[in-house]
């Protein structure tokens, strides 16, 4: 008799019971709004999965006369330009100083402290911080993102090139590189793989902070609608808006994961399975 | 044959330990030195020294008769027992690297036609060491000796005044080994090269030095054990040993 953590699904039985959680899931939330429907035909709770995709219909189809654009475009187009600018900022910023911090002691020595410091302050503590000093405008819901997530991807990113065993900064320098050449040549290179894994570690905060601004202080996002329509307990909306946004961000950490894996083969060594 | 590297009463401690004391030698141009001793003997720290990384703590050490620069430099080269190659680069991109630090100050990098006559240069030293058929592979997927013939290979490219070797040899299977010590024993001949290298083997200290340097405590204290540092015990120099008498086919050496 094989032991139970020595069998190993095949590809295909893998698929299925990825999905079988799932469906179930689905399943049981059928039938559970099938009953409350049963006995009060405008219960609003648990909406079909009709109720919804009606709903959605409207929400992603229609023009809304009042601001002359379809909602769910929209909110979807202003959330992703904030996602996308304030993870780029963060990459950027975590790049150009998780390297310098890595490659140079005196720098690790300098301002590692204070990052160490600024990650243990929580984000959403700021937040108020950042919307009296930048107004309730973009820039405000842009930092947030940045703020909460670049202190982590700094840290993660300089002790992985701290990390860079010393025998290859040495031989580098044996063979004639120079501060920059190493930092070009062999610290950069060997950071990048990590610095898309840490961004995708990053995703789901950033999504938190993204909707956390955009609940407080916005007129148009995935967050603002969600929140605004709970008002009216509309989980005909706010149920797809959310399966919506885990969508997408199922596709980022997909696009990123794949891009990593093409770009950079020899940082992923073949693994048995 | 004159002295290239001088070693001029150096000494190391740390703190209350002192772990070399009076180190006096001068290693001539074209020897094989191999560098012998227990664990904690100071073999590595003799080494680095050398390489630059450690400075003493008295004393002097000169290459060419000047004062070594307290940090690694092109001068000297060095193969460790691992983590000597780039694992993002592949072979040949490996062995280029120095090229390309001394083509470009900025971009590190050569491009077109002096990246194209660096390159032939490049896989001609991979043919030498055997790599000929790897000039693509990255090293993980190479064998621990083929990483090392790398490592040799990239460090040779730049005519290095010395060569610094760290246990190349000591994470090889046997046989490995043999092919190893045949191959470095015809590059030290070709190139005629200056080798340093600490080994863990005495056998194979004998077998490729034109010297044995060992290195140990002569003096134990029990009760301060750090009181005395550890000298060169013995030095052996090989002279009935000249490059041109040490046997190429020292083992099977097969690519």
């Amino acid at each position: 008799m094989r032991r139970l953590l020595n069998i190993r699904p095949s590809p295909g039985a893998r698929l299925l019971l990825g999905a079988l959680p799932l469906v179930a899931l689905i399943l049981v939330y059928v039938a559970a709004s099938a009953a409350s429907h049963a006995q009060n035909p405008s219960e609003k709770i648990l909406p079909t999965l009709s109720a919804m995709a009606d709903q959605m219909r409207i929400m992603a189809f229609q023009v809304d006369p009042q601001t002359g654009a379809i909602p769910l475009w929209q909110d979807t187009a202003a959330s992703l330009r904030r996602l996308g600018l304030g993870l780029s900022i963060a990459t950027g910023a975590t790049l150009i100083l998780g390297l310098v911090i890595g490659v140079l002691p005196l720098a690790r020595a300098g301002i590692g402290p204070l990052i160490s410091a600024i990650a243990v302050i929580p984000p959403i503590a700021v937040l108020p911080i950042l919307f009296i000093t930048f107004g309730l405008g973009e820039t405000a819901k842009i930092v947030l993102i940045v703020v909460g997530v670049t202190p982590f991807m700094i840290r993660d990113l300089a002790s992985h090139v701290g990390a860079i065993p010393e025998e290859q900064i040495v031989k580098a320098q044996t063979l004639g590189a120079s501060t920059w050449q190493v930092a070009l040549r062999v610290a950069l290179p060997q950071a990048l793989p990590r610095l898309v894994e840490s961004l995708r570690l990053s995703l789901g905060p950033a999504w938190v902070f993204l909707i956390s601004a955009e609940a407080i202080a916005s007129d148009v996002g995935l967050g603002y609608r969600i929140f605004l329509v709970r008002r009216y307990l509309a989980m005909d909306i706010i149920l797809p808006y959310v399966a919506w946004t885990a969508l997408l961000a199922v596709a980022f950490d997909l696009i990123l994961f794949t891009l990593s894996r093409r770009t950079w083969p020899w940082a992923y060594p073949a693994r048995a399975r | 044959m004159s002295g290239l590297l001088a070693f001029d009463d150096v000494w190391v401690e740390y703190g209350e330990k002192i772990v070399l004391e009076k180190v006096s030698l001068t290693v001539t141009e074209g020897a094989f030195v191999s560098i012998v001793g227990p664990s904690g003997a100071g073999k590595s720290t003799f080494l680095r020294l050398a390489l630059g990384q450690e400075r003493p703590t008295r004393g002097a050490i000169r290459l060419d008769g000047r004062d070594l620069e307290p940090q690694p430099g092109r001068d000297r080269g060095v193969v460790f027992q691992r983590y000597s190659v780039f694992p993002h680069l592949n072979a040949i991109d490996n062995v280029l690297f120095g090229l390309d630090c001394e083509g470009s100050r900025v971009t590190g990098r050569l491009w077109g036609k002096a990246r194209r006559t660096a390159r032939e240069r490049a896989e001609a030293m991979l043919v030498q060491v055997g790599l000929g058929a790897a000039l693509e592979v990255y090293p993980a997927q190479l064998s621990g000796g083929m990483q090392q013939r790398l490592a040799i290979a990239q460090a040779l490219i730049m005519r290095p005044r010395i060569l610094l070797l760290d246990e190349p040899f000591g994470a090889l299977d046997p046989g490995v080994r043999l092919d190893m010590h045949g191959l470095i024993t015809g590059l030290w001949r070709e190139h005629q090269l200056t080798i340093l290298m600490v080994t863990h083997d005495i056998k194979e200290a004998f077998k490729l030095g034109t010297r044995v340097l060992a290195f140990d405590k002569r003096r134990h204290d029990a009760q301060a054990p750090n009181r005395y540092g550890s000298v060169v015990v013995y030095d052996f120099p090989l002279d009935h040993k000249t490059p041109a008498e040490i046997p190429l086919s020292l083992g099977p050496h097969h690519p």
